[in-house]
């Protein structure tokens, strides 16, 4: 029953009596819920100077090397289990010599990037849902579905020995919400966590995290539902970088992390549905810096294509400046990347198991290029969706990132489907009216399930 | 409906409400998902709903008064009531996760303005979830003064997560508490008191306050005498744990 572990500890009136017939009917639906709620999005990230890209879709986890332009072998000696059940995270470290994974099957796993081998595995007794490297690259973090962040200290890592055997310590909790979403400030003075309950948690990041990060610098509070994603943009009078963050309220909002302080918000739902969604649904699913940090992609459910935002930085705002469609082409991205200075945005759409007509976990990578820093709106340069073989590594790379070059396209709107479904279940808080909440309290059931 | 009816959840003598109409479980799950309205930060806490008398304009750009007190899980608001007149320039707020028992200490607070025209104006309760949403209500440093006074001790070690000390929370009261704040906890339980006592010690941001300093503090005694639970114990001739902690900066 571990899958359900959350939803058991959260809600614990979710069991019910079986002999009542309507509460046979919301348990299936429920236990449906669950099993949508494990369809997890394809997922890119990018070496900060290009010199790889991974893709992690369901349990596989597929780099591709652009240096010597050949697919990447991963050499697991650690000793630890490989990953066998969907990666939830991804990320590389500032300085690109590490690169972490993370995911339903409880394993957090470090990789040199120098050859692609894992360092260490750390079995954690939670699924895991973010992770982050510190910007020194001696500390790595993973956060659990209970909300809790852990750290590892790689202090003594020089990439000779074979592995290291770590054990993590709890760094940081947020009360039993979700952590979506972890990213160190650029300074690396800060840890910033954000959650399920709206809430962004900015923490001194200690001179010894085994120790815990006791002293909160600030809360950003005004999402009015989840939190989905963080990034920060560079910005020369705050060597912390102004933290950028998307959430299930259809907003992207600028923060000053110090004080805590909202600096903007963009309502970039209203500007989508419009033109681009169906129904009301425009949550955002991901963010990502491109251009020395000038533009900001945003990803957006069922948006089929990207909406670029510029900050302003001197007034620090955010403006919406074009939406960039993926026309043609059935492709909703489920993920976003870039390297730190690279004039290309990569992106993945894709879904690990889900009820399809494809069981097996499909994935496409597209990339964008062309965005002019100086003048957005201008016109001699539009940013234009790359053909498969104008990627870097061509139609190479994109063999190993998908895994195939021929997949029926239909597949991915589904994939796009029930990863949508699946967040909305995991994420969304459950309304009940009144009476059925005392329905369900009069009949609630604090038992255990005999399995 | 004829208006003179009397309302028999109310004492007709003292104007206040009568307790057994809003019995409530003794324990309530402060894990599962909150469905009760919350302030998007601390700006939009309506003070002029809490504290009408104080704040009549609902827009509190003028003054830069705030709620100084916060008693968590503050039960049928006995210490509130005590304090209020005690400090009665000092803004306080009680938080209680039970409904009926919110609803209790509302009416108690109302009655209690009534009957004594111009006091207890500083003193409100708010039906809340403090171990989610403690910095949706204060800012960071609003507070000088936080009170925990007979938590649910929760025995079984898989629900020590659902205790209201807890290493973690701890870092959340320390960022509301300003320096030199104090923290107040008191349990009939002798293993939860040696609990939140470990849990304050080990803590980087939070320092004992020494014997003299628990002599001198008025507060102290109130712990004990002032809530319904303390007058409890101290019917059936039972033993108290307190644990009095500063918040300090912590040495880096």
């Amino acid at each position: 029953m571990e899958g359900a572990e959350m939803e058991e500890a959260r809600v614990e009136d979710r069991e019910h009596d079986h002999n009542n017939t309507q509460e046979d009917a919301q348990i299936e639906e429920s236990e449906q819920k669950n099993k949508d709620a494990e369809v997890a999005p394809a997922l890119v990230s990018v070496h900060p100077t290009q010199n790889s890209v991974a893709v992690a879709v369901g349990s596989d986890l597929r780099v591709f090397n652009l240096l010597d332009n050949c697919a990447v072998n991963l050499v697991d000696e650690s000793g630890g289990a490989s990953h066998n059940d969907s990666i939830r995270c991804i990320k590389y470290g500032t300085n690109g010599k590490l690169f972490v994974s993370a995911g339903d099957d409880k394993l957090f796993k470090v990789w040199s990037t120098d050859c692609w081998r894992c360092i260490s595995t750390v079995v954690s007794e939670k699924r895991l849902s973010a992770v982050a490297i510190s910007n020194d690259g001696l500390h790595v973090c993973f956060a659990d579905k209970f909300g809790v962040v852990w750290v590892v200290d790689l202090a003594g890592f020089d990439g000779s020995e074979a592995s290291l055997d770590k054990k993590a310590a709890p760094l940081l909790s947020h009360y039993c919400s979700i952590i979506t979403s972890l990213e160190f400030s650029l300074d690396g003075r800060f840890i910033v966590s954000a959650d399920r309950d709206s809430k962004i948690r900015v923490t001194v990041f200690p001179s010894k995290p085994l120790d815990g990060a006791h002293e909160i610098q600030s809360f950003c509070l005004g999402h009015t539902e989840f939190v989905s994603c963080l990034a920060f943009i560079s910005s020369p009078d705050s060597p912390q970088g102004i933290l950028v963050s998307g959430g299930g309220d259809s907003t992207v909002r600028l923060w000053d992390i110090i004080s805590g302080s909202l600096l903007d918000t963009c309502e970039v739902g209203a500007k989508v549905e419009s033109d681009a969604t169906e129904g009301n649904c425009s949550i955002i699913t991901g963010i990502c810096t491109i251009l020395d940090c000038t533009l900001i992609a945003v990803a957006i459910q069922s948006l089929r294509g990207i909406m670029l935002l510029a900050c302003n930085l001197p007034s620090r705002t955010l403006s919406v400046t074009k939406l960039v469609s993926i026309i043609g082409e059935n492709f909703v991205p489920t993920s976003l990347g870039s390297s730190i200075s690279g004039g290309l945005l990569w992106m993945v759409t894709g879904a690990s198991k889900f009820r399809g007509p494809d069981i097996s976990p499909c994935s496409r990578v597209k990339g964008i290029s062309g965005f002019n820093k100086n003048s957005p709106d201008s016109s001699e340069q539009e940013p234009v969706v790359l053909a498969d073989t104008e990627l870097p590594g061509g139609v190479k790379l994109l063999e190993k990132l998908q895994g195939s070059m021929l997949i029926d396209e239909k597949v991915f709107l589904v994939a796009a489907d029930a990863v949508k479904t699946a967040m909305c279940n995991l994420l969304n808080k459950k309304q009940y009216s009144d009476e059925k909440r005392e329905f369900r309290k009069r009949t609630r059931n604090d038992k255990k399930k005999k399995q | 409906m004829s208006q003179n009816k009397p309302n028999p959840t109310v004492n007709k003598s003292t104007g206040l409400p009568r307790k057994r109409f809003y019995r409530a479980r003794a324990h309530s799950n402060p894990l599962s998902d909150s469905h009760f309205p919350v302030p998007l930060s601390p700006s939009h806490v309506d003070y002029s709903l809490h504290y009408p008398q104080l704040f009549p304009l609902a827009d509190r750009t003028d003054t830069c008064k705030k709620i100084e007190f916060a008693d968590v899980g503050c039960g049928f608001g006995g210490l509130l009531i005590s304090l209020s007149t005690l400090f009665p320039e000092t803004l306080m707020i009680g938080m209680e996760l039970r409904d009926k028992v919110t609803e209790y200490v509302k009416e108690r607070i109302l009655g209690l303005r009534v009957a004594n025209p111009g006091q207890y104006q500083n003193v409100s309760v708010v039906r809340t979830n403090s171990m989610k949403y403690i910095p949706n209500y204060f800012e960071k440093g609003q507070l000088s003064k936080m009170f925990f006074l007979f938590p649910d001790p929760h025995f079984k070690e898989k629900n020590h997560r659902r205790r209201v000390i807890s290493p973690h929370l701890l870092d959340e009261y320390a960022y509301v508490l300003q320096v030199g704040g104090i923290i107040y906890t008191i349990t009939d339980v002798e293993e939860l008191g040696e609990w939140m006592k470990s849990c304050l010690q080990n803590h980087p941001m939070f320092e004992p306050l020494s014997e003299t300093e628990l002599e001198a503090d008025p507060i102290v005694k109130l712990l004990n005498t002032a809530t319904e639970e303390g007058q409890k114990v101290a019917r059936n001739g039972g033993q108290t744990f307190q644990a009095v902690y500063r918040r300090i900066t912590p040495a880096s």
